[in-house]
C-alpha cells in the first residue's frame, strides 16, 4: 500500500528502507547466505551435542577392553573396529569429543579474553602500556608455537598436581586426570592470546580517533566506561571471527600435542593420541580407517569453524550490505 | 627508513635474552631431569648428583644463565646431554638445519609454484567450476592435520602403489622429498591460492585497471603488467614470513618420514628433556623469525611507494 503511494507522486525519487528487523533475524538472514557456513555450523552443532550426549551415544566405554576382540574390522557390533586392546573405535570417538568439547572452547575463552584485555588496554592507553604488552606478545611470537605450548605443558604439570595435593577437594582431581585439562587449556590460551592482542589493539587504534570516542571523553565520561561501552562492542566483529577460526586452531593444537605425547594422557581418549595410538596400522594396509577416522574429524571441524568464521564475516561486517 | 630498521635490530638482542632466558628457566624447572633420563630411573642417586655437578646443573638458576650468555656470546652453545651426549649443540643443529632448510624450500617453491597460477586462474575465472574447485581445495590444504595428510600419503603411495619411498632421507633430488614436500606443501599452495585470489580480485576492480582496459590494451597485458605485479605485493608478507619459517622444522612431518632435520631434533630433544639444543632451537627461530618480520617490513615498503614508516 505505502509502496502504492509513493509511487503516485512522479519526479520524486524516494529510498525505500528495507523493511526493518529483528537484529537476530537479520543476522541470520545474512549468515546463511553463506551455504558453507551453514554446513559448518551443521558440524560444529553435531560436534557440541556429541560432546555432551556422549554417555548415551557411545555404546561402550572407552575404557572397556576385550582381549578376545582386538584389531576387528567394522562390523554391526563395532561400526568403526577395535583397537590393539579391543575397545570399541566409535565409542572412543564419540568420547574423545567430550575431550576436545573441554578443552578447546576453555582454551579459546581465555587466550580471547586475555587477548582483549591486552589489545583494549595497550590500543586505548598508548604510551608505556602499549609498548609493554606489544613487545610481550612480539616476544611469544618469536617463540616456535607448537614448543612453547609443549615446554609449558611439561613444566606445570607437576607443579599444578604438587598445588592440587594440598586441598581436600582438588586432592581427587590428581588422579582423575583433570590436571592434564588444565595443563592443555593453559599452555593453549598462553600461546592463543598475542595474535588476538595485535588484532583488538589494531581495531582501537582506528576507533579512538573517531568522533563519537572524542565526544565521550569531551563529557567526561571514565575510561573503563569508554573502554567497555563504547570501544569494545564496534571492536567485537573481527574479534567473534577471530574466535571462531581460533577454536578449530585449538582443536589442531590439542590434537598435535596429544599426538607428541603431551598433554592428555590415555586412557582418555583424544583425537591426537587415538591417531598416533593407531599408528602402527598404517604400515597394515587392512585398518586404515584406524587412523583416517580421527584424521577426518579434526579435519572436519577446523574445516567448520573456518566456514562459520567467514559467515560471521560476511554477517557482521556492516560495510557489505546486501 | 634506515633508523626504523637500527631501532628494530636494536630490540632484537634483548628478545633474545628474554627468551633464551624462559626457555632457560622452563629447562631447570621442568620436569624430567635430562641426567635421570641420561641413566635411567634406577640409578644410583650419587652417580646422578656427582654427573649433575659436572655439567654444573646444581648451580643457583641465575649463575647457570649467566655462564650460559657467556659462552653464548662466544659461539659455543653447550653440549647435548641425552640425544647426543657430549656431542655440541652448534654441530647438531648445523646438520638438522641444512637438511630442514632444503626440505624447506621445495615446500616454499611448491607453494609460489603451484599456489600462485591457481590462484590467478580462480580470480579470473570467477564462480566457474574451476573457481570452486580452488576453493574447495584450499580448505582442504589449509584444515587438514599433517599426521593426517602424512599418513594417508604414506598408505597410499608408499605402501599400497608401491611409488615412492616411505621416509628417510637421501638429499633433495631424491624420490624420498616427495611425499614430505606434499604433505607440508598442502599449506603454504593454499595459502598463497586463497591469497593471490583475494588480492587480484580486488585489484581488477581498480580504475587503472579499467583504464588500461578500455585504452584496448589486450587481457593478458592487463593481468600481466598492471593487475597482477599490484596483487602480488601483500605475498611479500607471507613468503617472507614463510622464509623465517625455512629453520624451522615440523615437528610432526620430520618425525613421521625420518627425516633428519632441525623438527625431529627438536622433538627427539624435547623427549629426552635435552634442554641444551632446546634452548639453542628456540633461539635460532626467535632470531629468524625477527629478522624475517623486519625483512618483509622493509621489502614492503620498497615495493610498495604508499607505504612510509616514520
Amino acid at each position: 500500500m505505502a509502496q502504492a503511494q509513493l509511487e503516485m507522486k512522479p519526479g520524486v525519487r524516494v529510498d525505500l528502507l528495507p523493511p526493518r528487523r529483528h537484529p537476530l533475524t537479520e543476522f541470520w538472514r545474512r549468515y546463511r547466505r553463506n551455504r558453507l557456513a551453514v554446513v559448518g555450523l551443521v558440524i560444529a552443532l553435531l560436534f557440541v551435542v556429541t560432546g555432551i550426549g556422549s554417555p548415551w551415544i557411545a555404546p561402550y566405554s572407552y575404557t572397556e577392553q576385550n582381549l578376545d576382540a582386538v584389531e576387528l574390522p567394522p562390523s554391526w557390533a563395532h561400526p568403526l573396529g577395535t583397537d590393539d586392546l579391543g575397545r570399541d573405535q566409535f565409542s572412543r570417538l564419540v568420547w574423545a569429543a567430550r575431550t576436545a568439547l573441554i578443552v578447546a572452547p576453555s582454551a579459546t575463552v581465555v587466550g580471547v579474553t586475555l587477548g582483549l584485555l591486552f589489545g583494549l588496554m595497550a590500543g586505548y592507553f598508548g604510551g608505556w602500556v602499549d609498548r609493554i604488552i606489544m613487545r610481550l606478545s612480539d616476544v611469544l611470537f618469536a617463540f616456535p608455537g607448537l614448543l612453547f605450548a609443549l615446554l609449558i605443558a611439561a613444566t606445570l604439570q607437576p607443579r599444578f598436581e604438587q598445588w592440587l595435593l594440598q586441598f581436600e577437594v582438588t586432592k581427587p582431581w590428581v588422579r582423575s586426570g583433570y590436571v592434564e585439562f588444565l595443563v592443555v587449556i593453559t599452555a593453549l590460551s598462553a600461546v592463543g592470546w598475542p595474535g588476538l592482542a595485535r588484532l583488538v589493539r589494531g581495531q582501537i587504534l582506528s576507533l579512538r580517533e573517531e568522533p563519537f570516542i572524542e565526544a565521550a571523553e569531551a563529557l567526561g565520561i571514565p575510561a573503563h566506561r569508554i573502554l567497555f561501552r563504547h570501544l569494545l562492542p564496534n571492536a567485537l566483529p573481527p574479534v567473534i571471527v577471530a574466535i571462531s577460526m581460533g577454536m578449530g586452531g585449538a582443536i589442531l593444537a590439542e590434537a598435535s600435542l596429544s599426538f607428541l605425547g603431551i598433554g592428555i594422557q590415555p586412557p582418555t581418549p583424544s583425537w591426537g593420541g587415538m591417531i598416533i595410538n593407531n599408528f602402527q596400522y598404517w604400515r597394515k594396509p587392512s585398518a586404515p580407517w584406524m587412523l583416517w577416522a580421527p584424521g577426518l574429524i579434526v579435519a572436519a571441524l577446523v574445516f567448520a569453524f573456518n566456514f562459520i568464521g567467514d559467515g560471521l564475516n560476511e554477517a557482521l561486517n556492516p560495510r557489505d550490505q546486501r | 627508513m634506515l633508523k626504523y630498521i637500527v631501532n628494530r635490530l636494536l630490540w632484537l638482542p634483548v628478545l633474545l635474552v628474554i627468551i633464551s632466558f624462559i626457555t632457560f628457566a622452563l629447562g631447570v624447572y621442568g620436569p624430567g631431569d635430562p641426567v635421570q633420563q641420561l641413566l635411567g630411573q634406577r640409578s644410583d642417586p650419587e652417580t646422578v648428583a656427582r654427573i649433575r655437578r659436572e655439567l654444573g646443573l646444581d648451580r643457583p638458576l641465575v649463575i647457570q644463565y649467566i655462564d650460559y650468555v657467556r659462552r653464548a656470546l662466544r659461539g659455543d652453545l653447550g653440549e647435548s646431554i641425552t640425544v647426543a651426549r657430549g656431542q655440541p649443540v652448534i654441530k647438531l643443529i648445523a646438520r638438522g638445519l641444512w637438511v630442514s632448510i632444503q626440505l624447506n624450500a621445495v615446500v616454499i617453491a611448491l607453494g609460489v609454484v603451484v599456489g600462485i597460477p591457481l590462484g590467478v586462474l580462480a580470480a579470473v575465472r570467477r564462480n566457474t567450476l574451476l573457481d570452486y574447485l580452488t576453493t574447495a581445495g584450499v580448505v582442504m590444504g589449509i584444515s587438514f592435520p599433517t599426521f593426517l595428510t602424512a599418513p594417508i600419503l604414506l598408505w597410499l603411495l608408499s605402501y599400497q602403489v608401491r611409488l615412492l619411498p616411505p621416509g628417510g632421507w637421501d638429499g633433495v633430488f631424491s624420490r624420498s622429498v616427495i611425499l614430505p614436500a606434499l604433505v607440508l606443501g598442502a599449506g603454504p599452495i593454499a595459502v598463497f591460492a586463497r591469497q593471490t585470489r583475494a588480492n587480484l580480485i580486488e585489484v581488477l576492480d581498480q580504475d587503472y585497471v579499467r583504464t588500461a582496459r578500455a585504452k584496448g590494451l589486450p587481457e593478458l597485458l592487463v593481468l600481466g603488467r598492471h593487475a597482477l605485479r599490484n596483487a602480488l605485493i601483500p605475498l611479500i608478507t607471507i613468503f617472507g614470513l614463510m622464509l623465517g619459517g625455512l629453520v624451522t622444522g615440523s615437528f610432526i612431518t620430520e618425525t613421521i618420514f625420518g627425516i633428519p632435520g632441525i623438527g625431529r631434533l627438536g622433538f627427539r630433544a624435547f623427549s629426552a628433556r635435552d634442554y641444551p639444543i632446546l634452548t639453542a632451537l628456540t633461539l635460532l627461530i626467535a632470531v629468524s623469525y625477527t629478522l624475517a618480520n623486519l625483512l618483509v617490513d622493509v621489502v614492503y615498503a620498497l615495493a610498495d611507494p604508499r607505504i612510509r614508516y616514520e
